[in-house]
């Protein structure tokens, strides 16, 4: 019998990558996990969270306590997010807590890949390949909405005034990444 | 580019949504029973009007939900948006006779 | 080069910043705020281009962007190699910096002697319309003698030879108010959207100062301030406001839907020291809630013979070089116009020192103030008199003029001495933007010009672009654009022309040359001959003569040209209708619209969890929508077709490996899964059990075969579904548009997980054997886990979806790992399954596998109109179902019909011979052309496996024509191939269904 427990993580932007261009801090976030749930209003009941998950929010609204976040994406989407370890305990007691009520729950921690985007212009930077008016009063600290950055979709979330997540898909990783270092050098000198 | 307003996410632009054709054309409920005019018009017939359209559109780069809007084809205004399974706004003036929301 | 034509004081350069630029070689000089036009008229000289068609000498006609002849080349960082040259660049407007190095176009050998001038003296073969007569016969002409002569002859400047080395950025902004252009009204508008500090107010103006015609005023006063001084203080104020953001060097070239507009900011060409990683220019994509248009008006020339002789420029242009760059267009000037504005930039000249007279078309009594003022300040002005033509080659030298006489009499000729001429015959609002806008035209005889008229979005156009002229009245426009109300004091501005399309002459105007678009070429001759020969609607006018349809879009030309056609027909102008006016207003570098969509991101170029591995060992890639794929893994020495051979043979004999990642995966859940699955798929999944598997069929609503992949059942509701490569993304979007439309009463829900599983395929009688030693939790024997079945649980300690599925006919497995385990896994399974010979494979014998077995790929054997029973899969097809998305259309009469096109196999009569794919099928290729066709070559491949060639084809009939020989286009001819079932290997020993 072989060593089985030899699987590692590979993930798609290393870690080191933490280039920055200057002001601009992009890093890749590790040790995030991800859940895509789903549930439609019926079946949440008017609950504020699930599992202690914020369902509550407006669309296009992120709330976060503590090491979780929920953001709410559409009319009966979330992406609930937590430390990668305790993605399983997480599927569990929010299997629990809809205790057979319609709804779906997907591990998408492999799936998605987030960036840290901070520091002044930051907005900017983002800009420089999404579309949507990034200013505060409209896209307020606890915004988070899918859109699209250059040729790939994003879900954004800012988390404060010059801090945000870039959050795509694993192989557009790669692009969204450079991407963000290429509009970063606007803001270098 | 088209500035939408879609009903659950607000104005965005049009990068982030796609066209779904015309609205208002159900599936019929019992496809087995239509002849094949039927079936036909059911599948290719859309009535291409200039003036006010209403069509489908999905915001699929966003909350990912489809919706109707009233578009002028020809100044490409959109007088209104709204969700699946409404009525059409200006039901009074439309020429569809579709009586199934979709 | 020195700057003998320097005027000693004035201007808005800055005298104690001295830059030197190159000049065709030469060095050429003058200081900061010059552009590269005032430093060659400071050298003396007017010479800046030769004409598109003619050939002819060029001077300077503008100080503004639209300038039609001074086209420069520009190597704007010479210092730094290749890469940074672009073609028409405007002299007049190109900010001059020390080291630029820049060159006029359209001439060889040189500028000052030109063989191409020789077209000159032909042009009466160069009429309107002589590239549709003469380049007509023979066919054959035209590539070989026609085109690469005018190729070497016309045409605007050269392309860049070497990729654009710079950098160019884009940004996407949203502002409450955008302001375009800078000038008075621009400003005064923006001061008023301004003032409520929560409104977001953007300024952009192309020039690299702000102020626009108040940069050249040095005469009016507004509210006691010198313009100088006010537009110091209005844009002192605007910088001040933290609302506002003013964007010099700025040209809004596009007003497109919603009010979406697009500009592109020059960043980086004016600066000495340029940073690294600096963009050159930037891309703004703006929307903007209300779009003030105050992009001023543009000077008319004067028609009249060799009016574009260097030295001759339009009179406002005069007043800019003489006041705003403090240069002296000549020693002796003559201004002759029909406009009253003119005045101002000769009493400005002649207040600057030079010699200036007035010749003006227009009768005494029809003058202005403007009259008075120049005679007392001693200018000679002759009024009432026409220009007969210019003298002088390169150079103006004089004027020759007459005067008027009652009923078109033309009097004794004068000639007038002069170097330099500036002429006026009025202006142009320059309403590019607000047409853009599909907003509505409307003449207005009074003003002689096409006004703004019905809005098409949230815009408002001000100041001389909105046909106010009067300085006080454009900045009290300006403001109420900006929704503000302001009365201001300000010096009367002389306003008023006379429209006049050709001067009257008193020689034979068909022997005149006297141009309307000067950078096209086109005479007042030539628009008359096109009018004459039936075009009468100004769009062909337009396209017949191409006047209006050089990179200036005719901005100094338009109005004389309609206004003559008008004449011509003796119809009113308005009849004859404007042309249309599209983006870009002023021409726009590829750079700025790529952005930095090129090299590593043009695309993304999505790579799957175990591309570093292939790439590691060797794998050729091939692009599979926007992934890579490893196509196939060559050993040294080895071409692809050995490759792929040996690929094939070691996974019928003992095991490969492939990366299938890249299959769309979607997991549906929700109690009404299984009901949604019956809806979307043409087979039955309700008794599908949970472990199961089943290949699905999907079909559009037309009955034609949409997508197609393995479905497993995870649990009562849960499936977890599998689509092609490419057809991801629609089949996700073919879903949701049921589930949310046609279906909201379901409770399913769908989530793509295309990539939170890598996929790695284990193909081959020994691919159970790589596998057991890693997996834990999982019963790999064939009874416990059967083909076509699934099951959870672990390989090397990490959650895993294993398939018990094969697309190559041997036995398989595809293992679901969470991708950032994938290479990992991988590894452990490569590294262990050496001892039986694991071989590692990509698409290319995927496909080849696939095909022995006769397995379809959807996009490669169907193109959109194969229905189920097209590809021989009619028992896929649910004949229990009452309903599924597609069915209705599979009884429809074409689809029934006789003589469809059906999947069949191919075999050559040489098993050597390997078709085309795409090739053409017939029955007789004797017969006449076009010969009837049965059908196409789908697929084709050497397969070692069977020993020869074999293909797949859609075949009219097909399926009765099995045995039946018929022809298959090759690049010479034809080949003989003989028609057989799809089905070409027989899987020896442990089948993937043993
Ligand atoms: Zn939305």
């Amino acid at each position: 019998m072989l060593e089985v427990n030899l699987a590692r993580r590979t993930p798609a932007i290393r870690p080191a990558a933490v280039a920055s261009a200057g002001p601009i801090r992009i890093a890749p976030e590790t040790g995030e996990g991800r859940l895509s749930f789903r549930a439609k209003a019926k079946a949440l009941g008017g609950r504020e969270d699930v599992a202690g998950f914020a369902v509550d929010g407006a669309i296009n609204s992120r709330k976060s306590d503590g090491d979780t976040a929920s953001l709410r994406l559409g009319p009966d989407e979330w992406l609930f997010i937590c430390p990668e370890g305790d993605i399983d305990d997480a599927m569990s007691a929010i299997e629990r807590a809809m205790d057979g009520a319609a709804h779906s729950l997907v591990d998408v921690s492999h799936r998605d890949v987030t960036f840290t985007v901070s520091g002044q212009n930051a907005d900017a930077v983002i800009n420089a390949g999404c579309p949507l008016d990034l200013s505060l009063d409209r896209f307020p600290v606890g915004t988070a909405s899918r859109t699209v950055f250059g040729k790939s979709d994003i879900v954004l979330a800012r988390v404060g005034h010059h801090d945000f997540r870039v959050t795509t898909w694993r192989s557009f990783a790669p692009y969204v990444h450079g991407l963000l270092l290429d509009a970063a050098k606007d803001y270098a000198g | 580019m088209l500035l939408i307003r879609c009903p659950y996410c607000g104005e965005r632009p049009e990068v982030e949504f796609h066209c779904g054709g015309e609205a208002h054309i159900a599936r019929p409920d019992t496809p087995a029973e239509m002849t094949d005019a039927d079936w036909a018009s059911f599948l290719y017939y859309r009535t291409n009007p200039k003036g006010l359209h209403a069509e489908r559109w999905v915001h699929n780069h966003g909350c990912g939900r489809w919706f109707n809007a009233l578009r002028d084809t020809v100044t490409d205004a959109f007088v209104q948006t709204y969700e699946m399974g409404a009525p059409r706004p200006d039901a009074g003036n439309a020429s569809s006779t579709a009586t199934k929301a979709a | 080069m020195s700057q003998p034509f320097r005027l000693p004081g004035g201007g808005r350069i800055d005298r104690s910043k001295p830059l030197s630029v190159t000049f065709n070689g030469k060095r050429l000089e003058g200081y900061r705020g010059d552009t590269i036009a005032s430093m060659l008229l400071a050298s003396g000289s007017h010479l800046a281009g030769r004409s598109f068609k003619y050939h002819r000498p060029r001077g300077i006609l503008t100080h503004g962007s639209d300038e039609p002849n001074a086209l420069l080349s520009v190597d704007w960082r010479p210092e730094k190699g290749a890469g940074r040259r672009d073609p028409n660049n405007r002299a007049s407007v190109v900010e001059a910096r020390d080291g630029l190095s820049v060159s006029t176009q359209n001439h060889w050998p040189s500028l000052e002697t030109d063989i191409g001038v020789v077209n000159d003296l032909l042009a009466p073969v160069f009429v309107a319309g002589f590239y549709y007569k003469t380049f007509m016969w023979p066919r054959s002409f035209w590539d070989k003698v026609y085109e690469p002569v005018i190729r070497r002859a016309a045409g605007l400047g050269e392309a860049p030879e070497v990729p654009d080395a710079d950098r160019y950025a884009n940004r996407h902004a949203h502002c409450d108010v955008l302001v375009v252009g800078a000038g008075p009204a621009g400003l005064s508008a923006a001061l008023a959207a301004s003032e409520d500090g929560s409104k977001r107010v953007m300024l952009a103006d192309e020039g690299f100062a702000l102020g626009g015609s108040l940069l050249q005023d040095v005469t009016s006063k507004i509210d006691g301030q010198s313009a100088a001084e006010w537009v110091e203080a209005a844009v002192a104020k605007l910088d001040a406001r933290e609302n506002v953001v003013i964007l010099p060097r700025t040209t809004v070239f596009g007003y497109y839907n919603h009010n979406h507009v697009a500009m592109v900011e020059r960043v980086s060409d004016h600066l000495d020291e340029a940073r690294d990683g600096l963009a050159r220019e930037r891309l703004w994509q703006v929307r903007a809630g209300q779009v003030v248009l105050a992009t001023g008006s543009h000077e008319r020339p004067l028609v009249f013979e060799n009016n574009d002789r260097p030295g001759i420029m339009l009179a406002e242009s005069m007043r800019a070089f003489v006041n705003r760059y403090a240069v002296a267009p000549g020693r002796s000037l003559v201004v002759a116009t029909s406009s009253a504005s003119a005045y101002r930039a000769a009493l400005d000249a002649k207040a600057a020192g030079i010699a200036t007279r007035i010749v003006d078309i227009r009768l005494e009594q029809d003058c202005g103030p403007e009259l008075a003022q120049a005679r007392s300040a001693g200018i000679e002005v002759l009024t009432g008199h026409t220009v007969i033509k210019a003298l002088g080659g390169k150079r103006v030298k004089g004027l020759v003029v007459a005067p008027l006489g009652n009923g078109g009499a033309i009097g004794t000729r004068r000639t007038l001495d002069c170097d330099c001429v500036g002429m006026s015959g009025g202006w142009t609002p320059s309403v590019h933007l607000f047409s853009q806008s599909r907003g509505k035209l409307a003449f207005d005889a009074e003003l002689d010009a096409f006004l703004p008229g019905q809005s098409a979005q949230a815009e408002i156009s001000a100041g001389a672009c909105h046909g106010v002229y009067d300085l006080k009245a454009v900045i009290e426009d300006g403001a109420k654009a900006g929704g503000g109300n302001i009365t201001v004091e300000a010096t009367a501005s002389f306003t008023g022309f006379q429209p006049v399309r050709v001067l009257p002459t008193d020689v034979d105007p068909g022997k005149v040359r006297a141009f309307i678009d000067f950078q096209n070429d086109v005479t007042a001759k030539d628009i008359k001959l096109a009018v004459r020969e039936g075009f009468t609607s100004i769009e062909h006018v337009k396209r017949y003569t191409t006047t209006g349809m050089a990179t200036d879009q005719g901005k100094t030309s338009n109005m004389n040209a309609l206004g003559l056609v008008a004449g011509v027909l003796d119809r009113p102008l308005p009849s004859v209708g404007t042309t249309t006016f599209r983006p870009p207003y002023t021409p726009v570098s590829f750079g700025a619209l790529v952005g930095p969509a090129r090299d590593e991101l043009f695309d993304p170029v999505r790579k799957t969890p175990i591309d570093a591995w292939a790439e590691a060992n060797g794998a050729a890639f091939e692009p599979v929508s926007l992934w890579r794929r490893a196509w196939y893994f060559p050993k040294a020495g080895e071409d692809m077709h050995a490759a792929v051979q040996r690929e094939c043979k070691a996974v019928r004999t003992s095991v490969g490996i492939f990366d299938a990642s890249t299959l769309g995966k979607i997991e549906v859940v929700g109690p009404d899964a299984a009901e949604f699955m019956n809806r979307i798929y043409t087979n039955a999944w309700s008794k599908l059990k949970v472990g199961g598997c089943r290949y699905g069929l999907m079909l559009r609503e037309d009955g034609f075969v949409y997508d197609d992949g393995v479905v497993a059942r995870l649990a009562e509701d849960r499936f977890h579904v599998t689509t092609t490569t490419g057809g991801a993304p629609r089949v996700m979007a073919h879903m949701e548009d049921y589930l949310q439309t046609e279906w909201p009463d379901l409770d399913v829900f769908l989530t793509s997980i295309t990539e939170q599983y890598a996929v790695i395929a284990l193909q081959g009688p020994n691919a159970r054997k790589v596998l057991e030693p890693f997996v834990t939790d999982i019963d790999l024997s064939e009874e416990a886990f059967p083909h076509m079945a699934v099951r959870e649980g672990y390989i090397c300690g990490v959650p895993t979806r294993l398939f018990r599925v094969s697309f190559t006919g041997e036995a398989g497995f595809e293992v679901n790992v969470p991708a950032d385990y994938a290479e990992s896994v991988w590894k452990a399974l490569y590294e262990h399954g050496k001892q039986f010979g694991i071989t590692p494979y990509g698409t290319e014998t995927m496909h080849v596998l696939r095909c022995e077995m006769g397995f379809i790929i959807v996009g490669q054997e169907t193109d959109g109109t194969a229905t189920p029973d097209d590809l021989g899969l009619s028992g896929l097809v649910s004949k229990v179902k009452t309903d599924f998305v597609g069915k209705r259309s599979l009884t429809r009469p074409d689809i029934t019909a006789e003589g469809r096109k059906q999947l069949v196999g191919l075999l050559t009569k040489n098993g050597q011979e390997v078709l085309d794919e795409g090739a053409q099928i017939v029955a007789d290729p004797s017969a006449q052309v076009p010969m009837p066709m049965l059908g196409h070559v789908t697929s084709s491949y050497f397969s070692s496996n069977c020993g020869r060639s074999i293909a797949m084809a859609m075949v009219k009939n097909g399926r009765a024509r099995m045995g039946e020989t018929l022809w298959v286009t090759t690049p010479s001819g034809f080949t003989e191939a003989v028609v057989a079932p799809a089905v070409f290997h027989q899987v020896q020993g442990a089948k993937a269904d043993a």
